[in-house]
């Protein structure tokens, strides 16, 4: 976005330091003068929550791995060392175990975001797909985070989600034989699970790089989803707008994560994960983590192991092909009224199947899991690229000043003629 | 490269493909190591192989052992088990396989099967379900008494472990 680099190096080091690399003025240009649209609302201040909960999750997570050990006959016990003898030990894992269902929560939220006000369309292929990706690693992280405390729901989610890779024809068993290191989930995955836990965090930090990099060159969406057409009229600069109000967002988003560590820690998991591993014995109701039950659900609604298989990567997958689905040129569901309809039907759907997800897979939940599933699909495959031909938006408002003015012009204007009674 | 008058190859051509090819080679060589690690290690191969004393087990009765970190099901069958499950014929079954297939002759009524549900890996319950078998918990799949399975989602029956017997009370596993 132009307009913005407008860094001085203030003193004789600052300069000398500039000169040789102008780290200074690409903060001070992508957190400081970066131009945000002045129309956002609280939505938008997710990405700094799940920025703030990456960070959270890796410092609380440096500092578990001080005190746990990857090795079967020990770990389980590791994990209520750390809950029993560590200092504070009890806070830190529940920091670290709720920080993963918090970080769900928002990116569910900013995922949500994006497909209501359509910041998946161009320019931003790229940004939305590096964020599918950052979704992605943050699944394999959270599945991989879950096994190490070795517990039955460890264990067991373990097999069944390594499982899923023997689906694969010829080569399956092979692949699976090499994702466990033996014959079972044991020792030795319980060990690269660990390794790998401890590394995909710092390659999704290096994505959201990316991800932010990718925001700052093409700008960002907005509620009303037009671009920004003078930075004068439609944009006010990152400090203080938008740092203050995604500061605030951060504050009451750490008010709801904290009554979850303080009040109910274990309200999100699993009661199972309590009895250390067992090979002999399968827990009479597997369930996955909640943040992957619509997934679960969509696995478990076709009758077929690798149709099964290959429906939930689709279902990941076929995010990633949004921005080519969507034939509509208006973003912000605001001016696109049935897709605004539709949009609500899906949320719904995408809830109902992380409720199927989580009822045993018999009668009529399985035929529910199917509709539910079915209807994901046509949502994407089929409603989408049909309701841009079909739909006729409402009139966009000219810019983003005009759209601002129109919903909030009488305020403006008092406040602009008496500007003492604005504290 | 720029373009030179002179046909044929050249020194600089020369280092070119010599330096791809030993680069190439070092890459692939190196890759090898880091994706055999993978595999399981010789301590987990050296448990590869269990005995098992089959004459405590009753009649009717299925013990589970424990081998290569997976679980064992040994199924002492009645005569009515052995019955049920040869009179099925087989194009009622999913993954169509006799009875005679799965036993070692001569032990007919000895059922010796991975105890791992073919869907994902769970381990099924034993004298559950419709069939006189196991019942999966994980997401309802059903085997009979041969260890076939009957009702999906799982696509194949419970696999038979590589065994002999030594005698007619023992058998060693792998």
């Amino acid at each position: 976005m132009e307009g913005h680099s407008t860094y001085q190096p203030q003193g004789k080091i600052a300069r000398w330091f500039e000169s040789r690399l102008p780290i200074m003025g690409l903060m001070h240009s992508s957190a400081v003068s970066y131009p945000t649209p002045k129309n956002l609302n609280y939505w938008y201040t997710f990405g700094a929550i799940l920025t703030m909960m990456l960070g959270v999750q890796i410092l609380s997570g440096v500092v578990l791995a001080m005190h746990y050990t990857a090795y079967a006959p020990i770990s389980f016990a590791r994990v209520e060392h750390i809950m029993r003898d560590v200092s504070f030990g009890w806070l830190l894992r529940y920091i670290h175990a709720n920080g993963a269902s918090m970080f769900f929560i928002a990116v569910y939220i900013h995922i949500f975001r994006g497909l209501y006000y359509g910041s998946y369309k161009a320019p931003r292929e790229v940004l939305w797909i590096l964020g599918v990706i950052i979704y992605l690693l943050m699944m394999a992280t959270a599945f991989m985070g879950y096994v190490l405390p070795w517990g039955q729901m460890s264990y067991w989610g373990a097999t069944v989600i390594t499982n899923l890779f023997s689906a694969i024809p010829v080569v399956g068993t092979v692949i699976v034989e090499w994702l466990w290191g033996g014959y079972s989930v044991g020792d030795p995955t319980l060990n690269r699970f660990f390794a790998l836990h401890y590394l995909l965090p710092f390659m999704i930090a290096g994505v959201v790089i990316l991800h932010i990099w990718a925001l700052h060159h093409v700008g960002q969406n907005n509620p009303d989803g037009v671009e920004v057409k003078s930075v004068a009229k439609d944009t006010v600069p990152f400090t203080p707008y938008a740092t203050v109000k995604d500061i605030f967002g951060m504050v009451v988003f750490l008010l709801f994560f904290s009554y979850f560590i303080f009040y109910i820690p274990n309200y999100m998991g699993h009661p199972d994960n309590y009895i250390p591993a067992n090979p002999l014995s399968t827990p009479a109701h597997i369930v996955p983590e909640w943040y992957f039950l619509p997934f679960y659900a969509i696995l478990r609604s076709i009758p077929d192991k690798l149709g099964g298989v290959l429906a939930m990567f689709s279902a990941i997958a076929v995010l990633a092909f949004l921005p080519w689905l969507d034939t509509s040129k208006v973003r912000s569901a605001r001016y696109r009224p049935l897709y605004r309809q539709f949009f609500w039907i899906f949320a719904v759907v995408a809830v109902g199947l992380g409720y199927l997800g989580s009822q045993p897979a018999e009668g009529g939940f399985v035929i529910a899991s199917r509709i539910l599933t079915a209807y994901y699909f046509i949502h994407f495959l089929i409603i989408l690229p049909l309701l841009g031909l079909f739909e006729r938006p409402k009139p966009l408002p000219a810019s983003i000043a005009d759209a601002v003015l129109a919903r909030n012009g009488a305020t403006v204007v008092a406040g602009a003629a008496a500007p003492q009674t604005k504290g | 490269m720029a373009h030179t008058e002179t046909s044929g190859t050249n020194r600089r051509d020369f280092l070119y493909i010599a330096t791809g090819a030993v680069g190439a080679v070092g890459v692939a060589g190196m890759i090898w190591p880091f994706v055999s690690q993978l595999q399981p290690d010789a301590s987990v191969l050296a448990l590869s192989t269990t005995e098992v004393d089959l004459s405590p087990i009753q009649e009717g009765q299925i013990v589970t052992f424990m081998w290569r970190g997976k679980p064992i099901f040994v199924f002492n069958r009645l005569a009515k088990d052995v019955e049920l499950a040869r009179a099925v014929p087989l194009n009622q079954l999913i993954d169509p396989q006799t009875d005679q297939d799965r036993v070692k002759a001569g032990h007919d009524k000895w059922l010796v099967v991975i105890g791992i549900c073919t869907h994902l890996g769970c381990v099924p319950l034993g004298h559950q379900g419709n069939y006189d078998g196991w019942f999966c918990p994980c997401h309802g799949s059903q085997y009979d008494s041969s260890g076939r399975v009957r009702v999906g989602p799982a696509p194949l029956n419970l696999a038979v472990p590589p065994y002999t017997f030594v005698s007619d009370s023992k058998i060693v596993i792998g």
